[in-house]
């Protein structure tokens, strides 16, 4: 009962989700401690993206207790009280979702000054300190149309960050990108994660994964099949199909695999 | 900026331009000079003439504002989740977009009273303002379909994307939706526009001093055939040049957005 005991920023526990008459969740358990970096990684269709979507309350679970940071996510009724949640999960999409008729500026600025209120200069200033923090300082007055894919994904980073998130989710941030932009992307994450960010990211970038992770899970079929330290699951996992789903993919190429997307 | 090969279309359309802005004028002119009896009498009924154009002005300017504010928010309505609220929103656009004008302004023109009692006070309702309603609801019905599709047009994505960041769902509408809206609907508002311009004509017909009106009246008065005719010829060189250009910008836009 007592929550707050230990460090752990979000709690998962038996969390079963629908759609209509498909089960995409089927009982999740999971622990993401203050300060860590979670992967969540599996074949497509497994339900990653959709942990991460009832960690913010974009999805309501249909039995389970979601638990951030002393607030019971399941138990929200009102929009009102899922908004409150939101505005301390950042969350990264893989499409990036940049307003493209706001400067990447006022992308960034919108939601501080809008809903926490903040004044428009100290936004504007930490605006232009995220910018410098992921390299775009100089793209500060630009439209998302003119950027890269892997820049405007660094400015949606930026963005997220804004609102000072107690964590972020990244919902497969790479996996839209030209494969030489996915790099500086996965530099800012790295940077991010290094800083403390508490990071829950559902990824296909392996080597990425066990790089920074502190915990990789695996899911499959809407269950989680397989988690711990990135040793375990990438060198020495027991469960015969993580190991044959880490080997199947370690044949790839350098940088990223575009598996099953 | 971009590509000129979109430029393509641009000799045919100044050849175009000329027979509004030049032709017509022209064969006024030409005409009146030839014969100096006819040029005289124009010359004498134009003041008159301006002074209905000014009414199509009028009549076009306050039933496009009207339209538009009442369209943007029926078009807003037709979104809503509440059905009590959406339902009859969607019944009157879907009426309204299917009626022709003519047959609104004669509508509105018999079934508003002549004048409102207001505290006791009674006020003129003018037939001019009765068109202006006439005009503003088939305005207010398409404006409200343009709306209501720029909405759907934008990705959900976008909606998402608000939602996450803790905007609500009003917030994200005047935000982040409506903005990025303005761009897709100018083009097809301005269809509108030059439509519910071009038919302030028809107020002539409940009695209402404009352009149509007082060339009729005109000739009447003066009752000459070649009269008449270059009447109603002004009458076309004074709509094309009120209508052409916003088409001309329409074109411009919708070109400039499909660079972009």
């Amino acid at each position: 009962m007592n929550i707050s005991a230990d460090n752990a920023i979000v709690r998962l526990e038996d969390v079963h989700l629908s759609f209509g008459q498909t089960e995409v969740l089927k009982g999740i358990d999971l622990t993401v401690n203050r300060g860590d970096a979670v992967s969540i990684i599996g074949p497509s269709g497994s339900g990653k993206s959709t942990i991460l979507r009832c960690i913010n309350a974009l999805v309501q679970p249909q039995s389970g207790r979601i638990t951030v940071n002393r607030t019971r996510v399941d138990q929200l009724t009102r929009e009102s009280e899922r908004i409150a949640l939101r505005k301390r999960v950042g969350i990264v999409f893989q499409q990036y979702n940049l307003f493209p008729h706001l400067t990447v500026l006022d992308n960034i600025v919108l939601a501080p000054t809008r809903i926490l209120g903040t004044d428009r200069r100290e936004a504007e200033k930490l605006a232009r300190e995220l910018l410098e923090k992921v390299r775009l300082a100089e793209k500060a007055n630009a439209y998302p149309g003119q950027l890269s894919g892997g820049q405007q994904q660094r400015v949606a980073i930026a963005r997220a960050l804004a609102m000072k998130p107690e964590l972020v989710l990244f919902d497969e941030v790479t996996s839209a990108l030209d494969p030489e932009t996915v790099g500086e992307v996965l530099w800012v994450i790295r940077d991010l994660i290094r800083d403390g960010m508490t990071s829950i990211l559902v990824t296909h970038e392996m080597r990425f994964a066990e790089e920074i992770s502190d915990t990789v899970v695996f899911t499959e079929n809407g269950r989680i099949i397989d988690q711990g330290s990135p040793e375990q699951i990438f060198h020495s996992a027991d469960n015969p199909r993580v190991r044959q789903f880490v080997s199947g993919l370690s044949g790839r190429g350098p940088v990223r695999d575009g598996e099953g997307i | 900026m971009t590509a000129a090969t979109l430029f393509q279309p641009r000799r045919s359309s100044k050849i175009l331009r000329n027979v509004g802005f030049v032709a017509l004028p022209l064969l006024v002119l030409v005409w009146s000079l030839a014969d100096l009896t006819l040029g005289r009498e124009l010359l004498e009924w134009i003041p008159y003439l301006a002074s209905g154009f000014a009414m199509n002005i009028l009549i076009a300017l306050c039933a496009m504002v009207l339209g538009t504010l009442v369209g943007v928010l029926f078009g807003i309505l037709e979104l809503v989740p509440y059905r009590l609220l959406r339902y009859p929103v969607v019944a009157y656009v879907q009426i309204f977009r299917n009626a022709p004008h003519l047959v609104l302004i004669f509508a509105t023109t018999y079934i508003f009273p002549f004048e409102i009692v207001v505290f006791g006070n009674y006020l003129p309702f003018p037939d001019w303002v009765k068109a202006v309603i006439g005009l503003a609801i088939p305005a207010s019905a398409y404006i409200a379909e343009i709306t209501r599709g720029a909405i759907l047009s934008i990705p959900t994505t976008q909606w998402e994307a608000a939602k996450g960041l803790g905007f609500s769902r009003n917030q994200t509408l005047r935000r982040i939706i409506l903005p990025q809206c303005l761009r897709r609907s100018l083009p097809p508002w301005m269809n509108v526009a030059a439509s519910i311009t071009m038919g302030t004509a028809l107020a002539s017909l409940v009695g209402v001093h404009e352009l149509l009106h007082a060339a009729t009246d005109a000739s009447t008065a003066v009752r000459r055939l070649d009269f008449t005719v270059i009447a109603y010829i002004v009458v076309m060189a004074a709509f094309f040049t009120l209508c052409y250009p916003i088409a001309r910008l329409t074109r411009r836009l919708e070109r400039r957005f499909n660079a972009a």
